[in-house]
């Protein structure tokens, strides 16, 4: 166990000790707890930064299977790892004023929230991919706990179910994708399968194998056709979608997409789909978010879009394994613009979630009809929601800016690829990434100037709204000056973070990343201009062509595609678990009877099992004959008795003349137990029988009768068979005479059963104690309740 | 004697089967008796009959009779006795919280199962 190991699950560890110190401390706010964790990773990580060669510590955990708990710390780990204790910081700090220490269970949120934040360090410093999955699993987990926080509500209940159904089904993907790894590797170790891929990826499994990656990666990013659960997790509180939901679980599909490049990307098929999915999720998030009345709808749709434009820079900068040279550089540089802009993303979008958790908060109302005019209650605030729309917009001099146009620089390259026929579809590239861009730009002005500008609606708000608290500020001022400074001077991250992370992307390729603030008239420049003239023309004729929302058809949505399928799951499944499963005991014995004569009488037909040996038989006595027939005929009046009483004496002379039977085959033991528990039960049952009521007249149909008949005389052929073969087939010889020699020898007793039962066996002998004494209580407490009940009916 | 045994307790479980499939409770636990009756045959005839003496070891006898199944037996006896007792049990309370013993009347409503 390492320092590294011990990083990732010390939130765990920190999570068993939230519900003690919240009930401890009632009048502390518990995130003051759970911050100073976040920032000690935080500094912890910063320590690896000047890191050259990865570090991998192994702990094993089930080595014959080969999953071992492989921490590996390199450039993209990371930046990761930064990215989670960072933002995990500044949100922890901020939603110890957002959440209100009063009307909140904090125990369980922070609880939820340290869980995630383990989880996800072990997504992205996990080398083995069983134990990435696992931490994968769990941030859906603890996703779907923290979307559901408000539980009370409905909107929460069904957000948190469907983001757990779709990331769990992409996840399930992904486990598909890397047992078929497995079997082509034979390894789960990423670094080892990265040494093995020129080998395999002619393998008839390779593509699907990285499918399945790709879908475990798309449900989690919320890429198209998958982002339905983005915009329905925004129930979850303000802090979390500012933490998960934008900065740091949805960049896990990100994540894994740039883990498994070095595996993937040589295939023409990811940079295809990895490209063009990202690039029709950036469209389709930004053209959505336009529409959108609530400030978090226009945030999760922005957050779809943006993620789109990562993901559509990672599918393009993968095109540079198929160049050497000054080319390949140029297409490293969409993941250079992938990486730096993953950092800008989170940094603004982080601080514009918790303006709008403070617009929220300060007005009891996120929806821009009622907002308003907001700037001169909230010049902070307003101040703050500038710096982050801007650069979400692309303008300089924020971060923003500068990933924007080097996106663009990504998307138009693609023009000059002439392989894997990107030279027939290829155009449509920059074209979508312009116009994605330009409805980018206009949800920005919205977000911002629709909540601050304009007119003023006192009478629409729920509170007179003022500036929010020093503390709530603190972390979205934090986030807003990292806009600025990351604007600036870019070059700080450069070969800090951004260089070692491509470096992991794309092994054996140093690349010299270096972001200039200014870099001459270049094409990017015009379309960046073009944008902008653009976007405020359409901001202002607005409310001229928003009807073309309307075109689209509302049947035909992906989410009535969600919907509809899961009603239909659910009906089906109802009907076919009613359909079997009708509460009626008789059934399911009716199930097990038959399954019993089935299976046992294919296995010793198959098996050719059946065999009948009259050689060795013991010899047949007169009282034996007599018994066996008082058996016989008492066991058969039983079905025929009419009363009560008649079935409960014949059960007794069944279990009497067992106890005969017993004396007979030399077992004095057993004989007098059977003798004295015989006695009891059948006192038991006259005892229960005075109570319970008589045996009803209405007997079962004809057709029940014949069921039961069949299958009972089924089972008893079947059983008769098996006694005939079990006494016929002699496998091996009886080991008894273990038991014979060893009585006296070794547990000093003379009679044998006695001591097999108290010596040899005596752990079954204390189990059995265990279970007659689990009756017992069982009893007891049956009886017990009766009394309560009773009392209860009384005062009724 | 063991090709006889066999066939008792073939009839033991039939019977047993049949009365298990019936609707009354008290039924069914007499049927859930006379099985556990059954299997104790069963175990002991599996292992061969009167083999030898009874296995006691003053017996001084040169063959004794296979001691494994009358250990399960023993064990199992006393287990079918709890069983039993505890289905009786629960038949009696069953009936007096729900005033049936019929189990075509005792299914789960719907919403409740």
């Amino acid at each position: 166990m390492s320092l590294l190991h011990l990083a990732i699950i010390s939130p765990f560890l920190l999570a068993i000790l939230v519900p003690i110190l919240y009930k401890s401390f009632r009048q502390i706010h518990t995130g003051w707890f759970v911050l100073p964790l976040p920032i000690l990773l935080f500094s912890y990580f910063l320590s690896f930064l000047s890191i050259q060669e990865p570090i991998t510590k192994s702990v094993p955990w089930i080595p014959f299977l080969g999953i071992d708990f492989i921490a590996k710390i390199d450039g993209l780990s990371l930046l990761f790892a930064l990215l989670i204790t960072g933002i995990g910081s500044l949100v922890v700090l901020y939603s110890v004023y957002y959440l209100s220490k009063d009307k909140e269970k904090l125990n369980t949120f922070y609880v939820y929230l340290l869980l995630f934040m383990g989880a996800m360090l072990g997504v992205v410093l996990s080398d083995n991919l069983i134990v990435l999955y696992m931490f994968w699993e769990f941030t859906s987990f603890s996703s779907f706990l923290l979307i559901g926080y408000w539980y009370h509500k409905e909107k929460s209940r069904y957000g948190a179910q469907k983001s757990m159904i779709i990331t769990v089904f992409g996840g399930l993907s992904m486990l598909g994708g890397i047992i078929l790894l497995y079997i082509m590797t034979g390894s789960f170790n990423i670094s080892e399968i990265m040494e093995i891929v020129p080998s395999i990826s002619d393998h008839t499994l390779f593509i699907p194998a990285l499918l399945c990656f790709l879908v475990g990666a798309f449900t989690k990013s919320a890429q198209f056709p998958f982002h339905i659960w983005l915009p329905d997790a925004m129930e979850a509180p303000t802090p979390v979608s500012a933490y998960l939901h934008s900065a740091t679980m949805v960049k896990a599909g990100i994540y894994l997409v740039a883990r498994m490049s070095p595996v993937f990307a040589a295939e023409g098929l990811w940079l295809w789909l990895v490209g063009g999915v990202g690039i029709i999720t950036l469209f389709w998030g930004s053209f959505n978010a336009v529409k959108q009345t609530d400030l978090k709808a226009i945030l999760a749709y922005s957050t779809i879009s943006q993620l789109g434009m990562i993901m559509s820079l990672l599918g393009i900068g993968a095109a540079a394994l198929h160049f050497e040279g000054i080319e390949k550089s140029v297409y490293a540089a969409a993941i250079t613009a992938a990486v730096f802009h993953l950092i800008n993303h989170a940094t603004f979008k982080g601080s514009l979630f918790m303006v709008v958790g403070i617009v929220d908060h300060e007005t009891g109302t996120r929806d821009i009809r009622k907002l308003g005019g907001l700037m001169n209650f909230m010049p902070i605030t307003f101040t703050l929601a500038i710096i982050g729309t801007f650069s979400m917009a692309g303008l300089p001099p924020f971060n923003g800016f500068l990933s924007k146009e080097m996106f663009f620089a990504g998307m138009l390259r693609v023009l000059e690829l002439d392989i894997f026929s990107f030279e027939t579809w290829g155009l449509l590239f920059p074209v979508i990434a312009w116009l994605a861009s330009v409805f980018t730009f206009l949800y920005s002005m919205i977000l911002v100037f629709k909540t601050f500008t304009g007119k003023f609606q006192p009478e629409k708000l729920e509170k007179k709204p003022h500036e929010a608290p020093i503390g709530m500020l603190i972390s979205p001022i934090i986030l807003a000056s990292l806009v600025i400074i990351f604007g600036l001077f870019p070059n700080i991250l450069s070969n800090s973070m951004i260089a070692p992370a491509i470096n992991a992307i794309m092994p054996g390729n140093a690349a010299d990343v270096h972001i200039s603030f200014w870099h001459g008239f270049t094409p990017e420049l015009f379309m960046t201009i073009g944008v902008i003239a653009t976007g405020i023309l359409l901001y202002i004729s607005l409310p001229k062509w928003r009807r073309v929302y309307d075109l689209f058809p509302k049947k035909l949505t992906l989410n009535r595609l969600y919907d509809g399928s899961l009603e239909f799951a659910q009906s089906i499944s109802k009907k076919l678990t009613s359909g079997y499963m009708n509460g009626s005991i008789r059934t399911y014995l009716v199930y097990i009877f038959s399954f019993f004569i089935v299976i046992l009488a294919s296995t010793i037909a198959v098996k050719d099992a059946f065999k009948m040996d009259t050689s060795n038989i013991s010899s047949i006595g007169f009282y034996e004959i007599l018994l066996a027939l008082a058996i016989v005929v008492a066991s058969i009046s039983i079905l025929f008795a009419k009363s009560r009483l008649t079935s409960i004496i014949l059960l007794g002379s069944v279990g009497y003349t067992v106890s005969l039977f017993f004396v007979l085959f030399r077992a004095p033991d057993l004989a007098l137990t059977q003798l004295v528990i015989e006695t009891i039960s059948v006192a038991l049952f006259l005892l229960c029988f005075y109570h319970l009521p008589k045996n009803s007249k209405n007997e079962e149909r004809i057709r029940f009768k014949l069921t039961n008949l069949l299958i009972s005389i089924g089972v008893g052929a079947i059983v008769t068979v098996i006694a005939l073969s079990a006494h016929s087939n002699k496998m091996f010889d009886s080991i008894a005479q273990y038991y014979v020699e060893n009585t006296y020898e070794k547990a000093a007793g003379k009679n044998m059963v006695n001591v097999i039962l108290v010596d040899f066996r005596g752990f079954d002998t204390l189990f059995e104690i265990t279970v007659l004494s689990i009756a017992a209580l069982g009893i007891f407490t049956m009886i017990k309740l009766k009394m309560k009940g009773g009392r209860k009916n009384e005062n009724k | 004697m063991e090709i006889v045994m066999a066939f008792v307790i073939g009839i033991l479980f039939m019977s047993a089967t049949y009365l298990m499939l019936s609707k009354s409770l008290l039924r069914i636990i007499v049927g859930t008796g006379l099985l556990s009756h059954g299997a104790h045959l069963l175990i002991l005839t599996m292992g061969g009959l009167k083999r030898g003496t009874v296995p006691l070891l003053d017996e001084k006898a040169s063959a004794y009779t296979d001691p494994i199944p009358q250990a399960l037996i023993l064990t199992a006896i006393v287990i079918s006795f709890g069983v039993t007792a505890f289905f009786l049990v629960l038949a009696y309370r069953s009936y007096q919280e729900l005033g049936t013993d019929n189990m075509e009347r005792l299914r789960g409503t719907e919403g409740n199962d």
